[in-house]
């Protein structure tokens, strides 16, 4: 077979960050050779990657397909570039562009593993993330699929010489074996017995219902361990803080995206649909993560967990996006399906940007300050002004505000809700509002969550005088932070053209593509009476506006200032010790949903000479579910054991007794 | 003169009419309290000698203020001012109202909300953190509430769009009253008195400091810059009652804005309006008392629970 247009330079670009992870090797030591040299061109490399996956959107882009001579004998890779696919890498390539460029800046001697392993580890994570979105068959699926597992899991062990590291890194690994096991039992049920590892078997082959039902149940079960959807999300929050920042973004922005690609592989794509209540069931689940996660969010005091379990609350959001989708599907209603997967599909997209860049952000911070608790920091706006900047563009976006990109899938996903009334079935019907409800509800908790983080971070006076050393961000840094922010203004601005770059996917998955807006910069999905949107012109007119205003109060009066101390009510002797702190911001939030939270106080009694107040948050699932399944596990290990004496003797016992056994059996 | 430049003008002095109107809207209101609780009541114009002497006075900073700080008063009002103009307030015939449908408008006082938290977070005092979270609490309450209000209108009207609603409501054959839309109205009351710090959420009159909420905020503020902070918040009750208006009661706007004659209609009907209701808010905020804060929650969950009993009254009855 000829090689194709498209997915021959894809293999090249992806085989050169092999090759740049490799050539790292060469100067394992040597910081300015793996981060200022091979960085940055993975950076270019992604770019390129991210140009090839924006031309699979073009309209009329006809899937290509390449065998690779690679692989087992009968079995060789299959590859595949279509829509789906090209968005992914898309998504892929543009935050990994920021992310390695930032990456750049960000390693330095004397943390961990050696720059040049850990470059290799980051390449190959890249290279493998790139081959699950292109993967045809079940076979390089898995294998690319256990690659960036492996990968990631050695990039999160980078500090192993501390203790809690390697803990998050063994539960992180366990888990992403747990879901790749359903994985694989998943597409051991799709290939319907005909031994058919191509995914173009798996389409066509017509399952049983029931068959297909399992079959989507343990994707849903494998994709959402790895999206971290909850009750699955218990190892998110200890592996994603405790990564290298930029490793931290590449897990939160793109890996866990590559499972909503997997799932949207699985059930849209080769499971084509089905019954309605997969639907309801991947957006309930959606739901309740996107709920849960914006509450925990609220409470923690470690800005890495803060932005662990508000990826939770996005990939929910991503998952009652897809749940719609198919629930629409379902009843035939392809236009509404087309929106909700679009909503799905932008906010994917938009998380890989404003996430990304929030970790990245934390890194810096983290890197200037040696804190990651959010009780020691504060007034970084003064000392970190540029990293201050391109993260408030970031807390802006991810609290879904106009005019920037978080906000314009947030809206497509309000719209979807909006129109499912239409839906021919009365208990949906009712139940559905409600789902807009939580979506609104978590939008809102988005906000506070966010103003928590920036506000704790770079607002305020420093709780701490070291923080008084602290340094902005290298420029290669910035670059990386910029390239960012600027993906989430234009994302925001322009929606029209994201939602463009869907149009190949929903025309594939639901079977229709949504009316085209006016103009780039201007939606109007279902049609420009019911809704529409700008994010330019908003834009635009809220910078007029306040020009306006800047200049009509200079020129009516004066720009006149006075320093002074703070006024605080008259209250002279301010300290950094009375501003609210990360805990006290939490407590309306522990108040109102109390019961969510499984919470231990330590109050010290009157005459305690020494008083310690404490107060720990945890997880309720990790104790309900987690912790009895550890102990179900030790407990038949320990009965198990008992067959072990360690000696011979015993042992010897045991093949006399089996081979009695056996003799009777025989005769 | 061009229907364009004709659409711009209109435009414009519409945001021009919010600005200018939403201070009195404000000294109205302060009035109404006064003859309802015996007192003597402030001048009418007020709210304007306040924003006089508050522009002409130094802004006294704290030392360690950051840009943030300074420009937030700006956005905010930029951010209201905006929302002015996208509101149909007197006419639907509007170039902005395409810009945004309500959804977006809720986004844009989120927006404006984030920017007031974020700035009184700055100066790193305990009023001012206090204040930010407090009203972020109330926010992430009243925006689920008043989303699902709109959705009620939604199911009305098949739109999200201000002007679609408006119209829809206008062109209607005959008074239809429709029993999913009074619940959707008393959520919408409960949502607006908790948005704009009225009582019983919060006390605009007060400075008692363990109780309040948008004040708090506000403390660091002087001069131009609180001048444009409090233009904001009036701007902002103005807003609200506006879209309050075009969801429950949109008469007198003008369909066109072509003609002048209904366009002065339409200005009447809105000075009318705005009196009945400002008193309606008085008269609200002296017959009850201020809640706890921590009963917040439960008054913004009672609005959130009767809008969403509007939606599925709606879906019961089909109207």
């Amino acid at each position: 077979m000829n090689a194709p247009m498209h997915l021959a330079p894809l293999l090249g670009l992806i085989a050169v960050w092999l090759m740049l992870g490799a050539a790292g090797l060469v100067q394992p030591r040597s910081t300015g050779w793996v981060a200022r040299v091979l960085f940055p061109l993975g950076a270019l490399v992604a770019l390129g990657v991210a140009a090839i996956g924006g031309a699979a959107l073009a309209d009329g882009f006809a899937p290509e397909r390449w065998v690779l001579p690679l692989g087992l004998p009968d079995l060789p890779f299959h590859l595949r570039l279509d829509a789906l696919s090209g968005f992914f890498l898309a998504l892929l390539g543009v935050a990994g562009a920021g992310i390695s460029m930032f990456a750049a800046g960000y390693f330095r001697e004397g943390e961990g593993t050696a720059p040049g392993l850990l470059g290799l580890q980051y390449h190959v994570f890249l290279a493998s993330m790139a081959l699950v979105v292109l993967a045809d068959d079940a076979y390089l699926f898995m294998v690319a699929w256990e690659t960036m597992a492996l990968s990631s899991y050695f990039l999160v062990a980078t500090q192993h010489r501390i203790p809690e590291i390697r803990r998050a890194g063994f539960l992180y690994l366990l888990m992403a074996h747990v879901g790749a096991l359903a994985l694989l039992l998943c597409f051991g049920v799709l290939h319907g017995g005909s031994w058919e590892m191509t995914f173009d078997a798996m389409r066509g082959g017509a399952l049983p219902p029931a068959w297909a039902s399992v079959a989507f149940l343990l994707a849903l079960f494998g994709f959402g361990t790895k999206a971290g959807l909850v009750p699955l999300h218990v190892w998110l929050p200890e592996a994603h803080p405790a990564a290298p920042s930029p490793v931290s973004a590449m897990m939160s922005g793109l890996m866990l995206k590559t499972a909503v690609y997997g799932l949207l592989r699985v059930g849209m794509d080769l499971l084509s649909g089905g019954a309605w209540w997969w639907g309801l069931l991947a957006m309930a689940l959606g739901l309740g993560s996107a709920m849960f996660g914006a509450v925990f969010a609220a409470v923690q005091t470690d800005m890495k967990r803060l932005l662990a379990y508000s990826s939770i609350e996005n990939i929910g959001l991503i998952f009652t996006g897809v749940g719609l989708a198919m629930l629409c599907r379902a009843f035939g209603m392809h236009a509404l399906a087309a929106l909700a997967l679009a909503a799905a599909l932008i906010h994917a997209f938009n998380h890989a940007l404003f996430k990304s860049l929030l970790f990245l952000a934390t890194g810096s911070v983290l890197h200037a300050t040696r804190e990651r608790s959010l009780g020691k920091l504060g007034g970084l706006i003064r000392r970190m002004p540029w990293v201050a900047l391109l993260a408030l563009v970031g807390t802006l976006a991810i609290a879904g505000l106009p005019p920037l990109n978080g906000f314009v899938s947030e809206w497509l996903l309000l719209q979807a809700f909006l129109s499912t009334p239409a839906i021919p079935h009365a208990f949906i019907n009712m139940i559905v509002p409600l789902g807009a409800a939580v979506v609104a509800l978590t939008a809102a908790l988005a906000g506070y969550v966010m103003v928590k983080f920036y506000g704790v971070i770079f607002l305020g006076q420093p709780r701490e005088p070291s923080l008084m050393h602290a340094h902005d961000a290298g420029w290669l840094e910035r670059i990386g932070l910029a390239w960012l922010a600027l993906g989430c203004v234009a994302v925001g601005v322009l929606p029209q053209v994201a939602l463009d770059a869907t149009a190949g996917v929903t025309q594939a998955l639901a079977g229709t593509a949504l009316q085209r807006g006016p103009a780039p910069w201007w939606i109007a999905p279902v049609a420009t009476a019911q809704a529409s949107y700008s994010g330019l012109w908003l834009l635009a007119g809220m910078l007029g506006v306040v020009a306006v205003t800047f200049v009509l109060v200079r020129r009516l009066y004066h720009g006149r200032v006075r320093r002074t101390p703070p006024w605080n009510c008259g209250y002279p002797w301010l300290t950094p010790r009375m501003q609210d702190t990360a805990e006290g911001f939490g407590q309306p939030i522990r108040r109102i949903f109390g019961p969510v939270f499984r919470i231990e106080r330590e109050v010290p009694s009157p005459t305690d000479s020494a008083p310690r107040y404490r107060i720990r948050i945890d997880d309720r699932f990790w104790h309900a579910l987690y912790l009895p399944i550890v102990g179900a596990v030790r407990g038949v290990a320990d009965a198990v054991a008992v067959l072990q004496r360690g000696r011979l003797a015993v042992y010897l016992l045991y093949s006399f007794l089996t081979l009695i056994v056996l003799l009777v059996f025989v005769l | 003169m061009n229907p364009h430049a004709y659409a711009f003008v209109l435009q414009l002095g519409e945001a021009v009419l919010a600005v200018a109107l939403a201070p009195l809207l404000v000294g109205w209101v302060a009035q109404c309290r006064a003859w309802l609780q015996s007192r003597s009541a402030p001048p009418l114009l007020q709210p304007y000698r306040t924003l006089r002497k508050l522009f002409r006075k130094d802004a006294a900073l704290a030392t360690h203020a950051s840009p943030l700080f300074r420009g937030a008063p700006y956005v905010v009002f930029g951010t209201m001012t905006l929302s002015a103009a996208i509101i149909p307030s007197v006419t639907v015939d509007l170039p902005l109202a395409q810009v945004a449908d309500a959804i977006a408008l809720v986004g844009l006082f989120a927006t404006a909300r984030v920017f007031i938290a974020l700035a009184a977070m700055d100066i790193g005092t305990p009023f001012g953190t206090l204040g930010a979270r407090r009203e972020m609490m109330i926010g992430f309450l009243a925006e689920p509430a008043l989303l699902m209000v709109l959705f009620n209108a939604f199911l009305l009207f098949g739109s999200t769009a201000l002007p679609t609603v408006v119209e829809g409501t206008l062109r209607a054959e005959g008074f239809a009253l429709h029993p999913s839309l009074a619940f959707a109205g008393v959520a919408f009351v409960m949502v607006l008195l908790a948005e704009n710090a009225r009582i019983p959420i919060d006390n605009p009159a007060t400075h008692l400091e363990l109780t309040m909420i948008h004040e708090a905020m506000l403390l660091e503020y002087s001069a131009r810059h609180l001048a444009l902070m409090e233009w904001a918040s009036w701007l902002k009750l103005f807003n609200y009652i506006c879209i309050g208006f075009t969801l429950f009661a949109p008469w007198g706007i003008a369909l066109h804005g072509a003609e002048p004659a209904p366009l002065l209609l339409a200005l009447l009907a809105l000075v009318a309006k705005l009196a009945c209701a400002g008193a309606v808010l008085a008269v609200i905020e002296t017959v009850s008392a201020k809640l706890r804060l921590f009963r917040a929650p439960e008054f913004l969950s009672a609005a959130f629970l009767l809008a969403v009993l509007g939606l599925l009254v709606h879906l019961l009855l089909g109207t």
